[in-house]
């Protein structure tokens, strides 16, 4: 200890004071603050990038989650529509059937009635041929018949027979 | 502080275990020792012829040493200051390579000359009409002839005022040098912004500052108040940590094993812990609260103590722990001349080389867990000075008053 005491040199301790401290205060100023800062700096930007990270990561699941709801209910939509659209085919076919149903009915009533018309038209004529026919044949006939005078005598006498007077 | 236990615990094991083989090494070389010395008188001879027409007056009487004395010596030499800076010497023509660093003396006005006028202790200054001349590392003021009054062993000539350049101070302002380059040159990278990452060198720096951020001053001072010690925390880590690095290089240089450097470093924690400390602190060194009257009164010295122990044994821990590995290294290494007859040059060489190769890694480590282990304390120490005792104060101002806070 003694020895100690003897050795020691206070010029050096002078000396290392005055090092110690400028060497602080110049490595504080050109060293130790733009570093630390630095470092500060860059730990602060990754800590925020990791933040906007995590966010973008939650905005993206968001937006997963949003599509995936949109997905569904544009699947639902058209199961919604597709069934719909079924619904009108058949509900169409069965109103086209019921039409032309209808209409045939109608058409062939029409028909009917038109043949019918017809039928009586042709009739008609028919008819009135025939009785045309008739009274020319009867005209002919009776043009032969009476063609000379005792025919026509012997007739009306004939007729005058028949007729009975009562 | 666990972790610190293991290397010390092994440095000492290791002194031991040398110490043992080199008393053990002398008694068996003491044979030889004699065939040995029969050359070395001779060379004595010459060296003491040159010395008396060098230095007419020299106290110290130079008689043949044996080797370990020689070993001891040197050792103690390499741990103090010096005054030049020597890579190496050639003991046998005092030739040394090296350079003399300034002398800066206050005596009667301001002195500075070069450490080279005292030829490695061997010649008296003169400066100005007044004679200095250093003995074991001090300078002291003597007279033309060089005369040392000696008492029980020591001079009690009047010694100057010596603020000089010495070798450790020369070291520390290279050391600080290199700091600065090291570490501007690391936040000039940052001049791009943020995130530039460092380049080269640099990136090896960055962890480190982050270590000393992260795992040192955070956890111990807190969220809030760690920014503030930062600089001195970031300073005097990578200061002590380059200081034991550069201690393990072969240039011999020995900063952190000298205690007027521990002793300042310490002193600024202990400055820098009391003054920024709050009331709370206070107030638990004077006036602990949650205890009976009579153990206030009891536990005020001890506190009071607390203050100066907490830096002292900062002081001692890191001057104990670099002066050791410095011993132990040299001592490994003085093994080649301890045991060249014994285990032949190349085996003692062998031998030596080995056991400072594992000394020295072990070292590596000490160099690191040093720094690391005075910035800890520090940061502990300014942590407990500032924190807040929000637990306290509650307690005190409820109804149940300052007793209630002895049981929690």
């Amino acid at each position: 200890m003694e020895k100690l005491l003897d050795q020691f040199s206070y010029g050096l301790f002078f000396w290392q004071l005055i090092i110690l401290v400028v060497l602080i205060v110049l490595l504080a100023k050109f060293a130790w603050k733009p570093i630390l800062s630095a470092l500060e700096a860059r730990e602060d930007g990754i800590r925020d990038a990791i933040a906007s990270a995590e966010n973008a990561r939650k905005e993206m699941q968001a937006l997963q989650a949003d599509n995936q709801r949109i997905l569904q209910e544009a699947r639902s939509e058209r199961d919604a529509m597709l069934k719909e659209a079924r619904e009108m085919k058949e509900k169409m076919i069965a109103d086209a059937k019921n039409e032309a149903q209808a209409e045939g009915l109608k058409m062939i009533n029409q028909a009917k009635a038109a043949i019918e018309n017809e039928k009586n038209v042709a009739m008609a004529e028919l008819k009135s041929h025939v009785s045309s026919l008739s009274l020319s044949i009867a005209e002919k006939l009776l043009k032969e018949e009476l063609a000379n005078k005792d025919s026509q005598t012997k007739l009306v006498e004939k007729m005058l027979g028949e007729v009975k007077l009562n | 502080m666990v972790i610190s236990k293991k290397p010390i615990g092994l440095l000492a094991v290791m002194l031991l275990g040398m110490f043992t083989s080199v008393t053990m090494a002398n008694t068996v070389t003491d044979t030889t020792h004699t065939t040995n010395e029969t050359t070395t008188p001779v060379e004595h001879v010459v060296q003491e012829t040159e010395e008396t027409h060098a230095v007419a007056h020299v106290e110290e009487g130079h008689e043949a040493l044996s080797p370990k004395e020689k070993i001891t010596e040197h050792i103690q030499h390499h741990l103090l200051d010096s005054y030049d800076f020597t890579l190496f010497s050639d003991e046998e023509t005092g030739h040394s390579v090296g350079f003399s660093l300034p002398v800066i003396l206050i005596d009667n006005g301001l002195k500075v000359f070069s450490a080279s006028k005292f030829e490695h202790g061997k010649a008296v200054a003169n400066v100005d009409g007044n004679y200095y001349k250093v003995y074991h590392n001090k300078i002291y003021k003597t007279d033309a002839a060089g005369t040392l009054e000696m008492h029980e062993g020591h001079p009690i000539n009047e010694k100057p005022l010596d603020f000089s350049i010495t070798k450790n101070v020369f070291s520390l302002l290279l050391t600080a040098l290199i700091l600065i380059l090291l570490f501007s040159s690391l936040a000039k990278t940052y001049k791009k912004g943020p995130n530039a990452l460092p380049t080269g060198f640099s990136r090896v720096l960055e962890p480190l500052v982050i270590f000393v951020r992260d795992e040192i001053a955070r956890p111990n001072i807190g969220e809030k108040k760690y920014k503030k010690f930062m600089p001195y925390l970031l300073t005097v880590f990578f200061l002590i940590w380059l200081l034991n690095l550069i201690g393990l290089t072969p240039l011999g240089i020995n900063v952190t094993g000298n205690i007027a450097v521990t002793f300042c470093l310490a002193i600024c924690t202990l400055i820098i812990t009391n003054f920024s400390a709050n009331k709370d602190y206070w107030g638990h060194i004077f006036w602990m609260p949650g205890v009976p009257v009579p153990m206030k009164l009891v536990l005020a010295p001890i506190e009071i103590l607390g203050i100066f122990t907490k830096p002292f044994s900062l002081m001692i821990r890191l001057f104990a722990n670099i002066t050791a590995g410095h011993s132990v290294v040299m001592g490994l290494i003085a093994i080649i001349f301890l045991f060249k007859q014994t285990l032949t040059t190349g085996g003692s060489i062998g031998v030596s080389m080995l056991l400072t190769t594992f000394i020295s890694v072990i070292e590596l480590l000490v160099a690191f867990l040093q720094a690391f282990i005075f910035t800890m304390l520090s940061s502990l120490f300014i942590g407990m000075a500032v924190q807040d005792h929000h637990h306290d104060e509650d307690h005190t101002k409820d109804g149940l008053g300052e007793h209630d806070n002895a049981i929690v």
